[in-house]
C-alpha cells in the first residue's frame, strides 16, 4: 500500500517525486468531492486540528480551515496577534499548552524558518508546515504544480519561469524543489537586487530580461513584491519595477505563443500584473485557489492516515 | 497454501445472467433504477451486469462507480492511508432505486460505507445490495444481500480471491484460498 515518505509536511525538499504524485492522485480525489452538491466526507472525523498562525493570512488559512472542515475535522485557529505570545510565551510553550488539550495535528505559519522543522523535533504530533519566513510553502508549491499539471496534463518537461521577487520568496523555493522533481525546467526572472546569490547552484536558470524570460516559458507564475519583508530599498520605486517587470496584456499578446500566467495571490494589480491579465483567459489563478483546497485535503488525509506507530 | 475454485469463467456467465433475470423481475424495465458498482472490483461486475442489462432490455441503464475509501470506519486503523479511487456518479439518485454492487460481501463495513458515500448524491428511494459472493456468518453489521452470486462458508482465516478479465486476467476465477498453519 502507498504512502508518504514523511511524518510530516515540513518542505518540499523532503519528499520524493512518489509521494508528490501520490499527493496528486489523492487531490485528484478530492477536487471531486469538493465539486459534488454535498462537500464533505467523514474521513478525519475523529481528529483534531489547530492552526497556529504566528503571521497573517488570509488565503492559505481559510483554504487550510476549509480543507479540515471538508474532510470533518475539528478545527481550532490560532493567531498570534491575539494571544499569549505577546505576554512573551516561547513557540514550545505555546504549541505543547494546545497540544495539551488534545490536538492531532499543527498546521504552522511562522515568520522565523525552520520553526516547524524545530517543533517536529520537539512534540509528538503531525506538522504541516504553512509557510516558514523566507524558507518554504510546500502546499502552495504542491497547488501550483498540480494547476500545471491539471492546465497542460504533465509537469514534465514543461517550462515554468517565476517573476518577481525571489529573495523573499518561500513560494519561489518550494517552487523551484517540487517543479524540479516532477522533471520541469525552471527559470527565474527579476532584478539582480531580488535574486539570491546563491540561486544558480539550485539548477535553475536566470534572466533579467522580461521579455526574454516570457519566450522561453510555458508557464508564468508571477510572485507579488513582499514589501513588507524588505527593509531596505531593493529598486527605485513600485512605478519603475512595473515598467520593466510589470506584464501586461500588450506584452502577452506581442508573444508567437499563450502562456498560462500564476500568482500565489495576494495579487498588487498594477504593478507585477496588469487587472486585464490576472483576469484573462490565460489566467489560471482562481483555480491555483481552488486546487489549495483539494490539496490541503490531500496533504492532512495522508499525513493523518498513516498510524503513530 | 491451498486454492480451491469456487466459480470459474463459465459459472460466473450463468451466475450474472440468473442475476440479471431477478433484477428485471424486480425493475421491471429499470425505468427509475440505477446501478452503483463499488470500487475496484464491484465496478467491473456492475459494468458487465449493465451490459447484459442493455441487451435484454434494449435500452441504456445509469450505471455509477463508488468510490467508499473516505467513508470507511477503519482508516487510521490501519498503518498506511487507505488510497482512494474514482468516484463516477454522472447522475443524481434522488428518488431513485438503487443497486449497489460488490464482488464479495464479508464484514458489511463497506457496504455501510458505500451507502454513506452514496447518500452525497441525494436521498434514494431504495436501495438493494448485489453481491457475487456472500461470505455467510461473517457479517459485523446487520447488513444481507437482495441479490447474490453463490453462497460460501469459510473461515476468518480463509480469504476469497476474486480474479477477473478486467484486471488483465486471461479467466475469470474466485478462489478460496486456504493458508496452510504452521
Amino acid at each position: 500500500m502507498q504512502q508518504l515518505s514523511v511524518k510530516h509536511l515540513l518542505g518540499i525538499k523532503d519528499l520524493t517525486a512518489e509521494d508528490i504524485h501520490l499527493i496528486f492522485e489523492t487531490a485528484d480525489n478530492f477536487k471531486q468531492v469538493i465539486n459534488r452538491p454535498i462537500k464533505k466526507v467523514p474521513s478525519l472525523r475523529d481528529i483534531t486540528i489547530a492552526n497556529v498562525f504566528f503571521e497573517n493570512s488570509t488565503r492559505t488559512r481559510l483554504s487550510f480551515e476549509l480543507a479540515e472542515k471538508r474532510l470533518s475535522a475539528d478545527v481550532i485557529n490560532f493567531s498570534s496577534s491575539s494571544s499569549s505570545v505577546k505576554k512573551g510565551e516561547t513557540l514550545l510553550d505555546t504549541v505543547n499548552n494546545i497540544l495539551a488539550m488534545k490536538v492531532d495535528m499543527i498546521v504552522m505559519r511562522h515568520s522565523s524558518v525552520g520553526s516547524p522543522h524545530f517543533l517536529a523535533k520537539h512534540v509528538k504530533c503531525k506538522i504541516v508546515n504553512a509557510g516558514d519566513g523566507t524558507h518554504e510553502h510546500p502546499t502552495q508549491a504542491l497547488l501550483d504544480a498540480f494547476s500545471i499539471r491539471e492546465k497542460l496534463g504533465d509537469v514534465a518537461g514543461k517550462k515554468v519561469c517565476i517573476f518577481g521577487d525571489i529573495l523573499h520568496s518561500r513560494v519561489a523555493l518550494s517552487n523551484i524543489f517540487a517543479l524540479q522533481k516532477l522533471g520541469a525546467q525552471v527559470m527565474v526572472c527579476g532584478p539582480k537586487t531580488l535574486l539570491p546569490t546563491y540561486i544558480q547552484e539550485l539548477g535553475v536558470k536566470i534572466e533579467l530580461n522580461l521579455r526574454k524570460a516570457l519566450e522561453w516559458c510555458d508557464v508564468a507564475n508571477v510572485l507579488r513584491i513582499q514589501l513588507e519583508r524588505q527593509t531596505i530599498k531593493y529598486f527605485p520605486s513600485l512605478r519603475e519595477y512595473s515598467l520593466y517587470y510589470g506584464i501586461n496584456k500588450t506584452l502577452l499578446d506581442s508573444l508567437k505563443k499563450e502562456i498560462v500566467i500564476m500568482h500565489p495571490g495576494p495579487i498588487n494589480r498594477g504593478v507585477e500584473i496588469t487587472s486585464d491579465v490576472a483576469d484573462s483567459k490565460h489566467s489560471i489563478i482562481l483555480n491555483q485557489v481552488e486546487n489549495g483546497v483539494a490539496i490541503r485535503m490531500a496533504v492532512l488525509y495522508l499525513l493523518a492516515g498513516a498510524s503513530n506507530n | 497454501m491451498q486454492k480451491r475454485l469456487v466459480i470459474d469463467s463459465q459459472l460466473l456467465n450463468i451466475t450474472i445472467d440468473r442475476l440479471c433475470q431477478q433484477l428485471i423481475e424486480n425493475h421491471n424495465n429499470f425505468e427509475d433504477s440505477v446501478i452503483l458498482g463499488l470500487q475496484p472490483r464491484g465496478v467491473f461486475l456492475a459494468e458487465r451486469i449493465t451490459q447484459k442489462l442493455k441487451k435484454l432490455l434494449k435500452k441504456e441503464i445509469n450505471l455509477g462507480y463508488l468510490d467508499v475509501t473516505f467513508y470507511r470506519d477503519d482508516f487510521r486503523k490501519k498503518d498506511t492511508p487507505l488510497i482512494a479511487n474514482e468516484t463516477k456518479v454522472p447522475f443524481l439518485v434522488e428518488d431513485k432505486k438503487v443497486i449497489l454492487v460488490d464482488d464479495v460481501l464479508y464484514t458489511g463495513r463497506s457496504v455501510r460505507a458505500a451507502m454513506d458515500a452514496m447518500i452525497a448524491f441525494g436521498r434514494p428511494k431504495k436501495v438493494e445490495l448485489l453481491v457475487l459472493v456472500d461470505r455467510k456468518y461473517s457479517r459485523d453489521l446487520p447488513i444481507q444481500p437482495n441479490y447474490r452470486g453463490i453462497d460460501v462458508n469459510c473461515l476468518e482465516s480463509e480469504k476469497v480471491w476474486v480474479e477477473l478479465k478486467e484486471q488483465g486476467l486471461e479467466n475469470d476465477n474466485i478462489w478460496l484460498i486456504t493458508k496452510n498453519k504452521t
